[in-house]
């Protein structure tokens, strides 16, 4: 392959994101995506209410955002890893997010190994000093094949 | 104050029918991943049918470890909703009659919860149970279950902390 610059490799990351059927459900938008930090929004949506009394969204629809953002800033590692997948997630909830925003969250993909990227993200409102919610986690590595050996 | 009487089964049945549907059908998000719930007496199991929109990796093609998370925390929830519901109704509170999708009893809160993803989720249908393994006056631990195929090979687990409704909210 000869085109590996930074600008090709994140149009390629943010096709691939967009082509996750449940992230596209969810109407989640990559916004930035560089050397191993992500950066996904997704809009508040009634259908995605955990509690219909104060219309607050459901923890679930966090987690999801959370590890898209996850295994998007592990794909967008310099390493240039070819696939990942989500070992384990832990997300604390601080606190509800405010309903009618929309939320965002930011992931850095902050160690690799040789078989394991290490991340830990974030999960913001329209306050930008208090999270919504923090998450780590452990993701899988998928490197190229070497010299094209199967 | 008069003894308690044995209800007809119809009436008893009616009631915890009426007091699960009301915990599933009243939360959009519940509705939005088509999950339902299966009783057995107070036994429930979740039931995920499979759905395109569920879809995180479609080149194998796999469930969306998002998915897979909401599907344990959406379980762990209204099983730990259920526990409680069930105690009030075994105990002979009726508040429990007066639920329905519109005006639901506080929930508990997810403190944190931790998904252990065993294996990939395949395109079928997925099932889950909950164990509620401490429930305090505050707090509760419930320990979540997940499988597809075959009930012995779990594709994920999950453990998650929870703030338990108060008396008075």
């Amino acid at each position: 392959m000869t085109e590996k610059t930074p600008e090709f490799k994140a149009k390629l990351a943010r096709q691939f994101m967009e082509a996750i059927p449940h992230s596209r459900h969810l109407g989640m938008r990559l916004d930035h995506l560089e050397g191993g930090i992500a950066e996904i929004s997704m809009p508040y949506d009634k259908k995605l209410v955990g509690d219909p009394e104060t219309g607050v969204i459901h923890g679930g629809a966090v987690s999801a955002l959370m590890d898209t953002c996850s295994g998007a800033a592990v794909m967008s590692h310099p390493e240039g890893l070819v696939g990942t997948a989500t070992i384990d997630l832990r997300i604390d909830y601080m606190r509800p997010a405010t309903p009618g925003h929309q939320i965002r969250a930011r992931a850095e993909c902050y160690h690799v190994t040789r078989s394991v990227a290490f991340v830990r993200a974030t999960a913001f409102d329209e306050d930008e000093d208090r999270p919504v919610a923090t998450a780590t986690g452990a993701f899988t590595v998928d490197r190229p094949a070497a010299g094209g050996a199967k | 104050m008069s003894r308690r009487r044995i209800e007809p089964v119809q009436v008893v049945r009616l009631r915890r029918d009426n007091a699960l549907k009301a915990l599933v059908e009243g939360v959009p998000y519940i509705r939005m991943l088509g999950i339902t719930f299966d009783r057995r007496g107070d036994e429930l199991t979740a039931v995920l049918p499979f759905d395109d929109i569920l879809i995180g990796n479609p080149a194998l093609p796999a469930l969306h470890g998002g998915v897979t998370a909401a599907f344990l925390e959406v379980t762990a929830i209204v099983v730990l909703s259920w526990t409680i519901a069930w105690e009030n109704m075994e105990n002979g509170h009726r508040g429990v009659d007066e639920w329905n999708p519109g005006h639901l009893p506080r929930m508990p809160k997810t403190i944190d919860f931790a998904t252990d993803y065993l294996r990939s989720g395949l395109p079928r249908d997925a099932y889950a149970r909950a164990k509620v393994n401490r429930s305090g006056r505050r707090y509760a631990s419930v320990h979540v279950e997940a499988w597809q195929d075959n009930r012995e090979r779990l594709f994920a687990q999950g453990t998650g902390h929870f703030v338990m409704p108060s008396a008075n909210d």
